[in-house]
């Protein structure tokens, strides 16, 4: 029960949060939507690295290491320590001053001013909620998935399973089910989010970033420790058959699937909740940390995991019929470490990752709701702020409310994981869109109506041939590349020339938009 | 020249991602951690100093001080 009740004690420390903040709170919509633009440097950094990592970050990178080997680590790692920075520099401080300056809340609102029209608020608004619903759901099952094997065994008459066909007991008998589990970790989120606003998320994220980069370091001294040392574990993985492939990246990554994965990271450029962060600073200055120790930050996070994962792969061997990768992380530790407060500290660090993202995914299609369609519809002055907070966590509910039915409906999906790739996929194939906003003076309507249209049609074709189509026997779990690279590279691709052509075919934009954007 | 610079260094650090040359290299860096490893993870920490020098020599005060003045002195 020891791992149970620190996971428990975890949990109430976040609602405690939640309680504090609210103290702080100044019954301003601007203080709940963007903590009255007052975030200093540290507080940014945490916020938007533990925005920018979830659940993926401990548990999905020691998995897909024990799986693909070493070189996940520059699939994922490196490159977003260069590309994350080089947006948080390029674009997110641009977007934090216009947001400053003419008081932007949400990204519809910069695009519809930047662009002049209205419309292409109402059409990008049901885009990014579409996206950022299934990263939601990802983020919700995972939770209820990773609470249930960790707590088997603990709860036999409450939450008994059948034994399985060969007469065995069900691993997973007497642990916290999926409904519950999930349950449970949205009412928490929703409950510092609720009552502290986006204050909430900040504070909840800045302890969670520091508990899951803590009990990532814990658990790779412990296991390392148990397996003789850190050259001894590496020297099991070059003598065994199955894992001394994991080593170097021949035959598991191609050099091309290695090169167009930089296209992933540009999705941060155009993260909703991302942006709402960007605008909390309160100074330019506050970005300089962030952008200097985010690459800092990821190695600490991923270089541990990623050596678990490939001594896991010795160490374990082959994985059996219906067993995860994702399940590695935890087998290394029960398996080697049989400690429960260390299982608790761990659980406890996936959980925060995973609420973390959650938490500020919530909160911004709150804020875009009120803002971009209520406010719009109705006017500025229509409603008072205490009533525009109201709305907000109304739909905040609203929102979580159907996660939640979906996550139960969805939950044992094979490709509810695959859709959180393809929303990565999605926000980034609409990165030349918010870089031509901010960089390229003759960027059109036209051009932004027709990179939008052109991504959205892409990305739909390539994600029905991936998820949806049948596929031949044999390749159903191969990842998609389209001339060995990843398909977002044909997304970026086809955005940006559409874009182009789409502005260069256009009048200009008004002398009146330009003085504005482009001091 | 300041914003060329660090495109320039950029591209240079993007290019230098591509480290083709560790592809099949199974080698123990201080005796554990894999060269391909390695390599990435000094690569995160050249990207960190990258960004420190970006930060210290070719931050953009300019827009912060125009993020500052009222919006009124545009019309």
């Amino acid at each position: 029960m020891t791992t149970f009740y620190i996971i428990v004690g975890y949990l109430a420390l976040l609602l405690g949060l939640g309680v504090i903040s609210n103290r702080f709170f100044k019954g301003t919509s601007a203080d709940f939507f963007v903590v009255s633009r007052s975030v200093g440097s540290f507080l940014l950094l945490m916020s938007i690295f533990g925005t920018t990592m979830t659940g993926f970050a401990l548990v999905g990178s020691t998995g897909k290491a024990f799986s693909s080997g070493i070189g996940v680590y520059g699939l994922m790692a490196s490159w977003s320590g260069l590309i994350h920075s080089a947006v948080f520099f390029a674009v997110g401080i641009k977007l934090w001053a216009v947001g400053k300056r003419y008081g932007y809340v949400t990204q519809c609102e910069y695009f519809r001013d930047r662009f002049e029209s209205e419309r292409l608020g109402y059409l990008l608004f049901p885009i990014l909620v579409l996206l950022v619903i299934p990263y939601l759901l990802v983020g919700v099952i995972a939770a209820g998935k990773f609470i249930q094997p960790t707590t088997a065994g603990l709860f036999m008459e409450a939450f008994p399973m059948p034994n399985l066909p060969n007469g065995n007991p069900h691993p997973l008998s007497g642990g916290v089910p999926p409904w519950l589990g999930s349950g449970v970790i949205c009412l928490i989120v929703l409950f510092y989010v609720f009552f502290g606003g986006l204050r909430g998320a900040v504070w909840a994220n800045t302890f969670q970033t520091i508990v899951f980069m803590i009990t990532g370091v814990i658990a790779f001294y412990m296991i390392s420790k148990n397996l003789g040392g850190l050259k001894s574990a590496s020297e099991l993985v070059a003598a065994s058959d199955f894992a001394a492939d994991r080593l170097a990246r021949e035959g598991l990554i191609g050099k091309m699937q290695f090169l167009s994965y930089l296209f992933i990271p540009l999705s941060v450029g155009m993260f909703p909740h991302l942006f709402q962060h960007w605008l909390t600073a309160k100074s330019a200055k506050s970005f300089k940390l962030t952008v200097v120790a985010h690459p800092v930050f990821i190695m600490i996070v991923w270089l541990p995991c990623i050596l678990i994962g490939i001594w896991a792969a010795a160490y374990l061997g082959p994985l059996g019929p219906g067993q995860s990768a994702n399940s590695v992380l935890g087998r290394m530790i029960s398996q080697l470490v049989h400690s429960p407060v260390l299982s608790g500290l761990v659980g406890a660090g996936v959980l925060a990752a995973i609420m973390s993202s959650l938490d500020s995914q919530f909160m911004c299609l709150g804020t875009m709701f009120t803002r971009d369609v209520v406010i719009r519809k109705f006017g500025e002055d229509r409603f008072t702020d205490n009533q525009k907070i109201w709305i907000a966590r109304g739909f905040i509910l609203a929102i979580v409310f159907v996660t939640y039915l979906l996550s139960l409906a969805l939950a044992n999906s094979a490709h509810v994981f695959d859709l959180g790739v393809w929303c990565f996929s999605g926000f980034a194939a609409l990165f030349p869109l918010i870089f031509a906003a901010v960089y390229w003076k003759r960027v059109t309507l036209a051009g932004a109506y027709s990179c939008i249209i052109s991504t959205a049609i892409v990305w739909c074709i390539l994600f029905y041939n991936d998820i949806l189509a049948v596929k031949p026997p044999g390749m159903e779990e191969e990842e998609m590349l389209i001339g060995g690279m990843m398909p977002v590279t044909i997304m970026i691709a086809v955005s940006a020339v559409s874009l182009i052509i789409g502005s260069l075919l256009s009048k200009k934009p008004s002398e009146a938009v330009i003085r504005k954007f482009f001091p | 020249m300041k914003t060329t610079v660090v495109v320039t260094i950029f591209f240079i650090l993007a290019i230098l991602h591509q480290d083709f040359w560790n592809w099949n290299n199974r080698d123990l860096v201080f005796g554990f951690i894999p060269a391909g490893l390695a390599y990435h993870s000094a690569y995160s920490l050249v990207a960190a100093l990258f960004w420190y020098l970006v930060s210290r020599f070719a931050w953009p005060h300019r827009t912060e001080q125009w993020a500052d003045e009222t919006a009124e002195s545009d019309s």
